[in-house]
């Protein structure tokens, strides 16, 4: 990262987006800044287009119109800058781990003993040292799903794109995931957005909750949990505002479940 | 099955019906079930003739060149049209009519076309195979996980990459269950082609030995056929468990 | 757009029928009707009656054949999956029959029955029964377990399982296997009138091809693969319509 593009405060921007999907409209006139390193979740019911948001951003899907920059920089499709981790992990089932977590080097073009090493050590901080040789069908799903974080850390981008990357594992797993997260974004220094459909795992995880209202989707709210950032990952969720929050959020969308 | 809690393994039971056929055999019930143990010392004698060599030579030869132009021809189109809506549309009507329809019909117009010869019988094998191979490597690729194919445009995979690394990879546990029923399926068009074109390869061998009532000959070349026809399927089911293990988790 | 794939198929008909067309009219070889000589041979047939005497010659064998083969096919397809003994003892002859070229029993058969009508519905038999048994097979070992308990839970006796669980969960396979035992009956049919006599069609192939009148030939081989195409597009309609929302796809071949 240089010093000019650390120099804007919003590492994504999102403006005016607008997307349909043929008559159906899926986000309307939707704007969000997500702040530097920091984690920013998107929450929302079922439909609500916080999927369509991430993929906008990330380059896979495009707003029929509307403004989005990565570091000032308008995105027109999936660039290096991003690494996006996927709801249903996407290893590729023929590929042990190394080459999983290495993939995306590999088709950055870096040379083989280079990308291993590195997703060597990918490998390791995710903690499936000694699993290098394991096929994805051989590993449970929160493994696999290490596997897929460590790809896209492995590519160094500087913003991590998340999309629901724990709902397809189990809960035990899914609260020591939540508290790995935590400990990334401190020791990482890249932006994180996260999609969820989970109050808790939003309030629990995010520097920033955006609320989004289905039909057509929009920003509703933003709210900033900060009072209880600084405690350690195992009292956060008796901590009296965790508490407040999660229950605010859920009065506001309680409405919007049949 | 188990047996004094000893678990059978699965094919055994032929051993028991080879018993059955060797007893039938020998109490001389009819003409045309021979002994087997007689079948397959008449199998030993004939195995090194001139005739059943070419004959299994023949055979052999017109069912490489039909299967491998019916994979060389078929995984490429089927990827195509998995790619390509238009191409699909166009074609799929027609792959889905030769898929069903009784080929061996066409066998009488491959004969006035191609003459009474090899020709017309490896044309036989390679319709006989095309289609299955044609329509499983179009599954294969419609039915690529979206979210692989995100993942790799994702990193800015070329379109090279994703074809090599992604598409052909992940469309390949189809691809080779097509293979294994048009290989199987190519079995038995390079036989009934020889059946109806019967101056060649085994074809010729089966009018000869059942004119001249030679009914050892005659079951010990069937159960060669069978025996190769069965090898070559269990030998391609076994090449597709391998990949098996990716295809059920997508 | 909703005319659009009425309109794809009507181009992909025209290109085939066109250049089958052309090509006849170079001509590729002189045993090559155009398009419309072989559609006329079709339309003579048709008038004359003698396509009508064919297949009711034709058709015999066929389904005299697959109705012996699917009640004998079912039957033993539902003993496979039912008992494990039957399994062990029985499912290796299909499973090799399913993969061996049966064609090659075609002399053997005519040296034991002749050349009648017994012969051609033994090799009608003979091609459709392994797949119908098989997929029989299949479908009742691979009724969710989970259903099967829960007749049982219910305090279901074991023919109250088979006859109101199992059979229904099985019925979409064993119908697909029954069409597809249909599509390979079409192929004993047709050799059996190629091989041991010629009768019904295969005679109007055989006689047209000896006197040189390939139009009436290639009339009678379009008509038969056309009859073959439509009636098991026929049997996949019913198959839709009756097992809505249970499609299974591990039909095997």
């Amino acid at each position: 990262m240089n010093d000019k593009t650390s120099d804007i405060e919003n590492a994504v921007s999102v403006h005016n987006v607008y997307k349909n999907y043929g008559d159906v409209e899926a986000l309307r006139d939707l704007s969000l800044d997500f702040p530097r390193g920091q984690l920013t979740s998107l929450l929302g019911p079922s439909g609500c287009g916080k999927t369509t948001l991430l993929k906008i951003i990330a380059g896979l899907l495009r707003a029929n119109s509307g403004e989005i920059t990565v570091n000032g920089q308008p995105v027109a499709g999936p660039g290096p800058d991003r690494a996006f981790v996927f709801q249903d992990f996407a290893l590729l089932p023929w590929a042990n781990v190394i080459r999983n977590v290495a993939f995306g080097l590999e088709l950055r073009g870096v040379d083989r003993s280079e990308r291993e090493a590195i997703a060597e050590k990918y490998i390791g901080d995710v903690g499936l040292k000694g699993f290098e040789k394991s096929y994805p069908h051989e590993l449970s799903g929160g493994m696999r799903q290490r596997v897929g974080l460590a790809r896209a850390l492995s590519v160094d981008s500087q913003v991590l794109l998340m999309d629901e990357p724990f709902s397809a594992v189990d809960e035990q797993t899914r609260r020591k995931f939540q508290e790995d997260l935590l400990k990334l974004v401190k020791n990482e220094s890249k932006t994180f957005i996260f999609v969820t459909h989970s109050i808790e795992e939003a309030v629990y995880v995010s520097d920033q909750v955006a609320i989004l209202l289905p039909r057509p989707s929009r920003v509703s709210e933003i709210i900033r949990p900060e009072g209880f950032r600084h405690k350690d990952a195992n009292s956060i969720r008796r901590d009296p505002e965790y508490l407040d929050i999660v229950d605010r959020i859920w009065a506001s969308l309680r409405t919007y479940v049949e | 099955m188990k047996l004094f809690g000893y678990q059978l393994p699965a094919m055994s039971s032929l051993i028991l019906w080879g018993l059955l056929w060797e007893i039938v055999g020998q109490l001389e019930l009819t003409f045309f079930l021979p002994p087997l143990s007689a079948i397959f010392s008449t199998l030993m004698e004939i195995s090194t003739t001139s005739v059943f060599l070419k004959a299994l030579a023949d055979t052999g030869y017109a069912f490489f060149i039909g299967t491998s132009s019916a994979i060389a021809i078929g995984i490429p189109v089927g990827i195509l049209m998995g790619k390509s809506r238009f191409l699909d549309e166009l074609l799929l009507p027609w792959v889905n009519m030769f898929l069903s329809a009784p080929l061996t019909a066409l066998v009488p117009v491959l004969m006035v076309l191609f003459g009474f010869g090899m020709k017309a019988i490896i044309i036989t094998t390679a319709l006989f195979a095309i289609w299955i191979i044609v329509l499983n490597s179009r599954a294969g690729v419609m039915q690529i996980n979206r979210s692989l194919v995100e993942m790799a445009h994702s990193f800015g995979a070329s379109p090279k990459d994703a074809f090599f690394k992604i598409y052909f990879w992940a469309a390949l546990p189809e691809i080779l269950g097509g293979v294994r029923i048009g290989f199987i399926r190519a079995v038995k068009g390079v036989i009934i082609g020889q059946l109806l074109i019967s101056i060649v390869g085994f074809g010729a061998l089966f009018e000869l030995y059942s004119s001249n009532f030679l009914m050892k000959h005659f079951w010990a070349v069937l159960i060669v056929l069978f025996a190769i026809a069965f090898t070559i399927a269990e030998f391609l089911a076994h090449l597709e468990r391998k990949v098996e293990y990716y295809a059920s988790r997508r | 757009m909703r005319y659009r794939s009425v309109l794809l198929k009507f181009l992909s008909a025209l290109i085939v029928f066109g250049s089958w067309e052309i090509a006849g009219r170079i001509p590729v070889s002189f045993a090559f009707p155009t398009f419309i000589e072989s559609m006329a041979a079709f339309w003579t047939l048709l008038v004359d009656g003698r396509m009508f005497v064919a297949y009711v010659e034709t058709l015999k064998p066929l389904v005299v054949g697959v109705l012996i083969s699917a009640s004998l096919g079912i039957g033993i397809g539902l003993a496979i999956g039912l008992s494990r003994k039957f399994d062990w003892l029985v499912s290796p002859i299909f499973v090799v029959m399913q993969t061996a070229p049966l064609a090659a029993l075609i002399p053997l058969l005519v040296m034991v029955y002749g050349i009648g009508l017994t012969s051609k519905v033994f090799v009608v038999c003979i091609m459709a029964m392994p797949v119908i048994v098989l997929n029989t097979s299949g479908a009742v070992r691979n009724t969710p377990a989970s259903i099967i308990e829960m007749g049982q839970s219910f305090l279901g006796t074991r023919l109250d399982v088979i006859l109101k669980i199992i059979l229904p969960a099985a019925s979409p396979i064993i119908f697909a296997g029954l069409r597809l035992g249909v599509s390979a009956g079409f192929i004993g049919a047709i050799l059996s009138e190629l091989k041991i006599t010629p009768t019904g069609v295969g005679d109007i192939i055989t006689y047209s091809r000896s006197i040189a009148d390939y139009p009436s030939m290639y009339a009678a081989i379009f008509s038969i693969i056309l009859l073959a195409v439509i009636f098991l597009n026929v049997l996949e309609r019913i198959e839709e319509y009756l097992f809505k929302g249970s499609r299974q796809t591990y039909v095997s071949e």
